[in-house]
């Protein structure tokens, strides 16, 4: 029987998207509906001393100018999303200090930074609703601004939420082993400060909120460009005090998500509550500019690292104190900080290890989760400090890394602390001294050193770089799948795990197919609404293809052994006797005798001529959740070929190389896809990519002529290589894809170049790697040579 | 405020309308005439997800006034399949490479590349493509599938 897993088959997706006739938020429009505009903070830090509205309320076509005091008592604010606090072990482990830092919806008596939202218009539509805005009159005083991690943990720093104290929000330490031992022992210590900056996810379609209430029934309808549309219900549900089964929440087609619409915004609760205030449906649609300032950012880490070392390479401990500057809230406990610690030794054994991450606030957007969410920060600190130690040594790098990774016979290998989910954190499996050759196969290693030598007597500066990842992926704590079978025999999969360019309604399909033995078209995949099973949690975190996959592949097994049930009954013999295939259950030895998914399934209904064995629920449908024990890892390692031109300072990507493990591969084209768009987010971030504050805290590169978002221009094609250890904590052995592309890129180029100016010896360890900085830099080295000389 | 009538021909049919003189042309199509296949991705020029061809040349609907189209021809995404959904060579292309993922800046690109082949009717390099797309953002695909769909959009059409 033919098996679609592991086969290209094609996107069911590309049609509408491709003809025009998909359909984004933006696109939805319902008959008397009103729209929104959202004034927000031009000022990082200010006292609102004074509101008028009434020229803005007067002007024609307004309906209504909505401020904090018009949500009191009816709409709650933010606290922490519960969804990402720690679990008991983990927290008695870590012993963390967390602060309650809530965000209002609405500023009401200050801003704490550039975008916040302060004021509402609803008018008949964006025009007028934007004309009004600039009739809303706001008395600021401005208060100190504070925009440096290092100046806001400072005792005289002004403090942004005065009942936290100061602008430390969390703190927590991960030891493993003794580093002070280990240091004592090491030939070598190296110290360093490592920066990866801040930067925006940029789904290229923004964000936006349409809601419609019908009193008649209490229902709430909200389409949402989210992640994660069960979250935004429970949150709707809670916060505006609502009946949940009264809410759906659908997230239509989205046009990416990256992590930055991965959990609930301010607007995603005030525009439905309008919509029920007002009785008329509201839609708000964000704009870019309103996006670049309002829409979390993420990254954001200085690292202070130390790495104790022997003559030879070999690693004996590391300790690290770093700053997570997380802007004016954090609703998110230590999701990302704590990623970041627990995945800093990657794929290396290093056994005394003392970390200790602070969150800190400042008066810029608040941080969300962003492709990788933590990881490319750690990568960027272990992978130059393998580096560094190979400059130190000079060794090879390649010898470096070799010499410290967990070997296969070490696997499982207990890294020694919990992950975020609370289990211990174990590398199930992998061969990474494999994986390393092959990519540098791949990258012709050896070939490249002498034709580097070559062309460096001819002025001309290669280098090549490599960095490696390990990601803990389809966390849980569940997803579901419901699947059924109507009365024409096609088959229903639906899912809590909501896509915007993951292509599950393709790979899920093709999972659901294999169980029932049919071919991907006789199943149509519903994804993104929270009307489709009870629970959900959302796309992100690499979890799609594992966790949606697993519960699809669940749910179809359990349909499975019921259909064989029920066909049982209608042909008279017993289960073990039949097989299913191609639409139709069989009698094994009598293949004449069938029936098919279409009887049965007219079979399962209630009633007279229902053939569902006694004592099980009629019914031609099954739901499962699959619970992960915890997560599974992927790893990878990427190789940047690159060319600088020391007089510029630009950097040109000549080759780009990933080898990865993703477990089983549902749909290689899909899994290669995900892995060149995530380099290409990344070569962003090493390049491109700053979201850069003045001191006075308003955001410098606003737009798009100031955020440099990768063209073609800048972007080659990766090329790659696989490997494939299945996950053994699911049971197709899935991994997942969908970060590791993005996380290795930074460190892999900032390597590669640090190699091809290696005759000025010149350290990177900051972010982007633009021009200027890079000029600067070899200004300096040079500079230095010549003092030496 | 002040209005305008304005006569345009759109995907082939000339529409009449009195149309806000201040209306971009990207929420004209979109609002007022349901053509939502045309993007919105930043509103200020840079994304490309709003290009249209006007006379057959590419332009940003986001960056021009509905007003400005008057008396000249725009073609939209929509116009490409056939009326019975079979796709245009330039789409066939683009689903066999894998070339869109969440598909938001997909009709900006599809418009982009159809006068691009237009213009330049022999098959171009890697390179070339490159330049012709780099108006063009996608934050999915890492556009190397895009590069290998233009050049399979050369083989379809002929």
């Amino acid at each position: 029987m033919k098996q679609f897993v592991g086969q290209n088959v094609k996107r069911k997706e590309d049609h509408r998207l491709l003809t025009g006739s998909g359909r984004f938020v933006a696109d939805i429009r319902i008959e008397n509906m009103v729209e929104a505009a959202i004034l927000r903070s031009p000022y990082a830090h200010a006292k609102i001393k004074n509101i008028e509205l009434s020229q803005a309320k007067d002007f024609e076509g307004v309906l209504d100018v909505i401020v904090a005091a018009d949500l009191k008592g009816k709409v709650k604010p933010f606290t922490e999303f519960v969804e990402f606090t720690l679990p008991p072990q983990l927290e008695a482990d870590i012993k963390p200090t967390i602060k309650k830092n809530p965000e209002p919806m609405l500023a009401e008596d200050k801003v704490t930074f550039v975008g916040q939202a302060v004021a509402i218009v609803l008018a008949e539509d964006r025009y007028v609703a934007e004309d009004a805005l600039a009739l809303i009159k706001i008395d600021y005083e401005p208060l100190p601004v504070v925009t440096d991690p290092y100046e806001t943990i400072k005792e005289n720093a002004p403090v942004i939420h005065p009942e936290l104290g100061n602008n430390i929000q969390s703190h927590f330490q991960v030891k493993v082993g003794d580093t002070t031992h280990a240091f004592r022992q090491a030939n070598h210590i190296i110290k360093t400060r490592i920066k990866t900056p801040r930067v925006s996810g940029n789904p290229l379609e923004t964000r936006g909120v349409i809601a419609e209430y019908q009193e008649r029934n209490q229902q709430l309808d909200v389409w949402s460009s989210t992640q994660v549309p069960f979250m935004v219900r429970s949150y709707l549900s809670k916060l505006v005090g609502l009946v949940e089964g009264n809410i759906r929440v659908v997230a239509p087609d989205v046009g990416g998500g990256f992590g930055p619409k991965c959990a609930v915004y301010p607007e995603e609760i005030m525009i439905p509550y309008l919509a029920m205030k007002y009785k008329r449906p509201v839609k708000w649609i964000e704009d870019r500019l309103e996006h670049m300032q309002s829409t979390r950012h993420s990254r954001d880490q200085v690292h202070d690292v130390e790495v104790a070392f022997r003559n030879d390479g070999t690693i004996l401990g590391l300790k690290d104190q770093f700053l997570l500057d997380n802007g004016a809230h954090n609703s998110f406990a230590l999701c990302c900080a704590y990623n970041s610690a627990a995945h800093l030794r990657g794929m290396y054994h290093i056994p005394n290890y003392d970390i200790t991450g602070r969150i800190v606030l400042t008066n810029k957007t608040p941080n969300v989760p962003y492709r990788g969410a933590g990881r490319p920060e750690a990568v960027y600190v272990m992978d130059r400090i393998i580096y560094m130690i190979a400059d130190k040594l000079n060794l090879d790098p390649v010898e470096v890394s070799m010499r410290n990774f967990v070997r296969p016979e070490q696997m499982p290998y207990e890294t020694g602390i919990f992950y975020r989910d609370g289990a211990n954190m174990v590398l199930e499996n992998g061969d990474y001294v494999k994986s390393l050759q092959q990519a540098m196969k791949i990258a012709g290693y050896e070939e490249f050193r002498q034709q580097q030598e070559e062309v460096r007597k001819n002025n001309k500066n290669i280098g090549i770089g490599f960095s490696s990842y390990i990601e803990g992926t389809g966390i849980g704590p569940f997803e579901g799948a419901a699947v059924k079978v109507d009365s024409t025999g096609h088959i229903l999969v639906g899912v809590g795990s909501s896509p915007h360019g993951q292509s599950h309604e393709t790979t899920l399909s093709q999972i659901c197919a294999d169980v029932f033995g049919v071919n991907p078209e006789q199943v149509s995949v519903r994804a993104g609404d929270t009307s489709l099973l009870p629970y959900g949690v959302g796309t992100f975190a690499s979890r799609g293809a594992v966790t949606a996959g697993s519960a699809v592949h669940g749910a179809s097994k359990q349909l499975k052994e019921k259909f064989l049930l029920i066909a049982g009954e209608m042909l008279g013999v017993t289960i073990d006797e039949l097989e299913m295939q191609n639409g139709k259950v069989y009698v094994k030895l009598s293949p004449s005798q069938f029936v098919t998914l279409q009887e049965i399934a007219q079979a399962a209904k209630p009633g007279p001529r229902c053939k569902v064995p006694k004592g099980i629920e009629p019914g031609a449908s099954a739901t499962y959740y699959f619970v992960p024990p915890t997560v599974t890892f992927s790893s990878g390692f990427h190789v940047a070929v690159v060319e600088v031109d020391k007089e510029t300072g630009f950097v040109d990507i000549l080759r780009y190389i990933v080898v990865h493990d993703c477990g089983r591969v549902i749909n290689p084209k899909i899994v290669d896809g995900q892995i060149q768009g995530g380099v290409a987010q990344g070569i962003g971030g090493a390049l491109y990519e700053e979201i850069i504050y003045d001191k006075n805290g308003q955001l410098v590169t606003g737009t798009y002529m100031d955020y440099l978002i990768p063209t073609a221009m800048e972007v080659p094609e990766v090329e790659m290589g696989h490997q494939e250890f299945l996950s053994p904590h699911n049971p197709m052995g899935i991994k997942g894809v969908g970060e590791g592309g993005a996380i290795s890129p930074p460190a892999a180029i900032a390597n590669a170049v640090c190699d091809a100016m290696r005759p000025l010896k010149i350290e990177i360890n900051t972010l982007p790697i633009s021009p200027n900085k890079l000029r600067s830099l070899i200004e300096e080295a040079e500079n230095a040579e010549s003092v030496l000389k | 405020m002040s209005y305008c009538n304005v006569k345009i021909k759109i995907n082939g049919e000339v529409i009449e309308k009195e149309v806000e003189s201040r209306w971009l042309l990207s929420d004209f199509l979109r609002d007022k005439l349901g053509l939502t296949g045309t993007h919105v991705g930043c509103e200020h020029g840079v994304c490309g997800a709003c290009t249209v061809l006007l006379n057959g040349e590419p332009v940003r609907s986001c960056l021009m006034l509905a007003v400005q189209a008057d008396g000249l021809e725009v073609e939209t995404v929509e116009s490409l399949a056939e009326e019975d959904g079979t796709f245009h060579p330039i789409q066939q292309a683009f689903a066999n490479n894998h070339a869109l993922q969440c598909g938001f800046c997909t009709p900006g690109f599809l418009m982009s590349v159809k006068n691009f082949m237009e213009t330049h009717p022999d098959l171009p390099t890697d390179d070339e493509i490159r330049e012709a797309i780099s108006g063009n953002l996608c934050r999915c695909t890492g556009y190397s599938n895009i590069i290998k769909a233009v050049k399979e959009a050369y083989v379809l059409k002929c």
